[in-house]
């Protein structure tokens, strides 16, 4: 008989590989052990559910993989799930996210850890498939964690950190990773992939403790309230939304330790900021664009940087506020759209216009509508609305939202 | 890991020989706010006695939610969770799913565990049904989806549902000087659909808690036949009725004489009449006319004699011709005046 050479296991490593941005969540799912996964079709999120599909008839992905009859029903299996001690995962686009509406909202108030992708799409009608941030947006107020992630790379990464987040005791909320219709969804780019070991390191196994419904802990979930307790649970709720903010640093602090990949401030990144006079700021895929617009703009000697906004919720007020008040003037690229809010501008102009309000310093701030529905936001475009923040940071009259790059 | 498993472990639930032989613990207590005779809350005692304490329970939004879990005090003394209205077939679903995966890898100790999720008539026979139906397809997770009927949306004050009667008097259903039947659709099958149109499903019955040992000893078979299963049970409900709570039973008894509400269960694909029903269908006893369930309740007060021949035929015309698509040889075995089995 032919001896096998014996071969030691090699050190584990990362690897490279050149996946997309769903894929990377799907390895995410195998990476995080993940027991209960939902899939309901909607693009272009359901690449990561067919990418998922894959691990699991591989037999590299070991879990529970249920197609549901609806997004209603996707998110309520894992809403139980999770209260019954599962590490689960779901997602969904546009108006698909919008038919899970209910399940979503009950997710956060009953501290239901389950993270979820949103492929950000449009929403219908008319039907549309690109790239809109509404859809995400939507559960805003209801105690979601929600993040926007621009490479595949931040996705994988952040589909861990988010499990550990939302996991954690202290926490115990949902939390959703936006990945831009497309251009990250479907993008393929060269991916570190670690080995689980690591992952084991870094993301403790889901322990729900005293919240377990199990017959050893025979607990009532969600009993009925009225006047007389809401107030307090939701404050409650508030204050697991607070905490987040420190779990999330200790989260990417372990993360640098054990991955060797660092995020530097967790919740937005920097680019070119440190001379610049004025900046844009924007979440997404919106930042290719943006950056090879900045450097060209730099090299005719415009000081111009960019913020790259991660996370929407918890938002960093303070941090936020602090970076932006070193500017001269600033500008919000909304890839979203808020009906009749102040100003006419988008849902993320309004918020930094909040975080600015009690900033000893208050640069001036308009406001962007753009690449709406998935249309491309262009170099051009980007220098457009350059020029409108210099005019503002000069002091010229400016108005406070422009649509950039819509036919007249 | 531990070693695989096809399935999480059946329990061995053996029907219970008669009333002496009911176990006394109950795992449905004190501390509810229901009406005064309301079926559906004994409903609830009697299914979670039958499936015992290593049990947990998914509730819908619906009276049995509202009305038995106040925060900071339960009926419950297992383990029970909220579901939204429409999803008791995702609740139970997911529930099983996790117990499922968490056992499979060794994360929870091996065991069975009885799933039970329940829905109210409008939660699961309206907005609910695509995610029962759903929920019935997946064959490898064991849990049960009960729906008590009381043939209202009871909680939010008694409108109509996809289950309630023809004519009735409901809040959005009243009687009126240009119409005096607002509501003139026929309650839907809903055992009978989902027996039909769930080949996989093993199990499927019809209940009323007037038969208690009956219907306790449907809820263990359904738990210990593996895979989801589905209970419709009829609750007679004094509020939305209309009638003096001490009749709830008698009421309950009267749906099943007078053939409204036959008594079936199908298993493995196939047709059980049982207690009454099967009396009836065997020509042991006969089926009384529906006048004697109807003129004893407040919501059919404004009938007619032509409306009570209307329901008269169309209950007839069940027992004479209906028949379950591709299950249930119902109209000739019981024109032969002999049940199936
Ligand atoms: C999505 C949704 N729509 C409406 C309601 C309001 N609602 C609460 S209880 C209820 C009645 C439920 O009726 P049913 O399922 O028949 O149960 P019952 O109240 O009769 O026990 C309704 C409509 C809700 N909770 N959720
Ligand atoms: S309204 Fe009917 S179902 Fe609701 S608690 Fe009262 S009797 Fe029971």
């Amino acid at each position: 008989m032919a001896k096998v050479a014996q071969r030691s296991e090699p050190a584990e490593t990362e690897r490279e590989e050149l996946i997309s941005g769903s894929e990377a969540i799907a390895v995410a799912c195998k990476l995080a052990d993940v027991d209960v996964i939902t899939a309901y079709p909607i693009r272009p999120y359901d690449t990561v559910m067919q990418y998922v599909a894959r691990l699991v008839a591989n037999g590299e992905l070991d879990c529970e993989y249920i197609v549901a009859e609806s997004e209603h029903s996707q998110f309520e299996i894992v809403k139980h799930a999770s209260a019954a001690g599962a590490r689960v995962f779901c997602g969904s686009s546009g108006v698909g996210w919008m038919y899970a509406f209910e399940a979503l909202t009950v997710t956060p108030a009953l501290r239901i850890p389950l993270v979820a992708m949103v492929g950000n799409r449009a929403l219908d009608d008319p039907g549309a498939f690109g790239v809109e941030h509404n859809d995400a947006l939507a559960v805003r107020d209801l105690g979601w964690l929600l993040v926007w992630v621009d490479t595949a790379q931040e996705a994988l990464d952040t589909a861990l950190i988010a499990w550990r987040v939302a996991e954690d005791r202290r926490v115990f909320l949902p939390c959703a990773i936006g990945c831009d219709g497309a251009f990250l969804t479907h993008s393929q780019s060269i991916v570190r992939v670690p080995p689980s070991s690591w992952v084991r390191q870094f993301l403790p196994p889901y322990n729900r403790g005293d919240l377990l419904l199990h017959p050893d802990n025979p607990i009532t979930v969600a009993p009925q309230v009225n006047e007389d307790w809401l107030m307090e649970l939701r404050k409650h709720n508030d204050e697991a939304m607070t905490r987040a903010r420190q779990v999330l640093r200790e989260a990417y602090t372990d993360f640098e330790r054990i991955f060797g990949r660092t995020y530097g401030n967790p919740f937005f990144e920097e680019y070119q900021t440190e001379d610049a006079e004025v900046v844009l700021v924007g979440m997404g895929t919106l930042s290719m664009p943006v950056k090879v617009a900045v450097r060209q703009m730099r090299q005719q000697g415009l000081q111009v940087g960019f913020v790259r906004l991660r996370w929407f919720r918890p938002f960093p007020t303070q941090e936020l506020a602090a970076t932006l008040s070193r500017f001269r003037a600033v500008g919000v690229i909304d890839r979203d759209y808020s009906f009749g809010s102040p100003h006419s501008s988008g849902v993320l102009a309004n918020e930094i216009r909040a975080a600015l309000y009690s900033a000893p310093a208050r640069p001036p701030l308009v406001a962007f509508i753009c690449g709406l529905g998935g249309r491309e936001v262009t170099v051009p475009n980007v220098r457009e609305m350059t020029e409108l923040v210099r005019r503002a940071a000069a002091g010229e009259p400016v108005e406070s939202t422009y649509w950039i790059g819509i036919r007249q | 890991m531990a070693e695989a498993i096809a399935t999480t472990p059946l329990p061995t639930l053996e029907p219970f020989k008669g009333v002496k032989k009911v176990p006394l613990g109950e795992y449905f207590t004190s501390g509810h706010r229901t009406c005064q005779g309301c079926e559906s809350a004994l409903v609830m005692r009697l299914m979670v006695k039958a499936a015992g304490p290593r049990t947990i329970v998914l509730g819908s939004t619906g009276c049995m939610y509202v009305a038995n879990t106040t925060y900071y005090s339960t009926s419950w003394v297992v383990p029970w969770m909220h579901t939204q209205l429409g999803s008791s077939g995702s609740a139970g679903l997911g529930t099983a799913a996790a117990l499922r995966a968490l056992m499979r890898k060794g994360k929870l100790p091996t065991e069975p565990i009885n799933v039970i999720a329940f829905c109210g008539d409008g939660g699961g026979a309206d907005m609910g049904l695509s995610a029962i139906s759903a929920a019935l397809t997946h064959t490898e997770y064991n849990f049960l989806i009960l729906l008590y009927d009381n043939e209202s949306y009871a909680n939010t004050d008694i409108q109509l549902s996809g289950l309630t009667p023809y004519g009735a008097h409901t809040t959005f259903s009243p009687p009126g000087t240009a119409k005096r039947i607002l509501h003139q659709r026929w309650k839907k099958n809903v055992a009978g659909m989902l027996a039909a149109g769930h080949p996989s499903c093993r199990y499927v019955a019809t209940v009323c808690a007037s038969y208690a040992v009956e219907m306790m000893n449907r809820v263990r078979k359904a738990l210990s036949i593996g895979g989801p299963t589905f209970i419709h049970s009829l609750d007679p409900c004094p509020k939305g009725w209309d009638y003096d709570p001490m009749l709830s039973h008698e009421l309950g008894e009267l749906a099943v004489e007078c053939g409204i509400w036959p008594l079936y269960e199908v298993e493995d694909h196939k047709l059980k009449l049982y207690g009454r029903t099967k009396g009836i269908a065997q020509g042991r006893s006969k089926r009384r006319p529906v006048r004697d369930y109807l003129v004893r309740q407040g919501r059919f007060a404004h009938f007619t004699d032509d409306d009570i021949d209307y329901f008269q035929a169309k209950v007839d015309e069940m027992w004479e011709r209906w028949i379950i698509p591709g299950v249930i040889p119902f109209a000739s075995e019981i024109t032969n005046g002999r049940s199936p089995d």
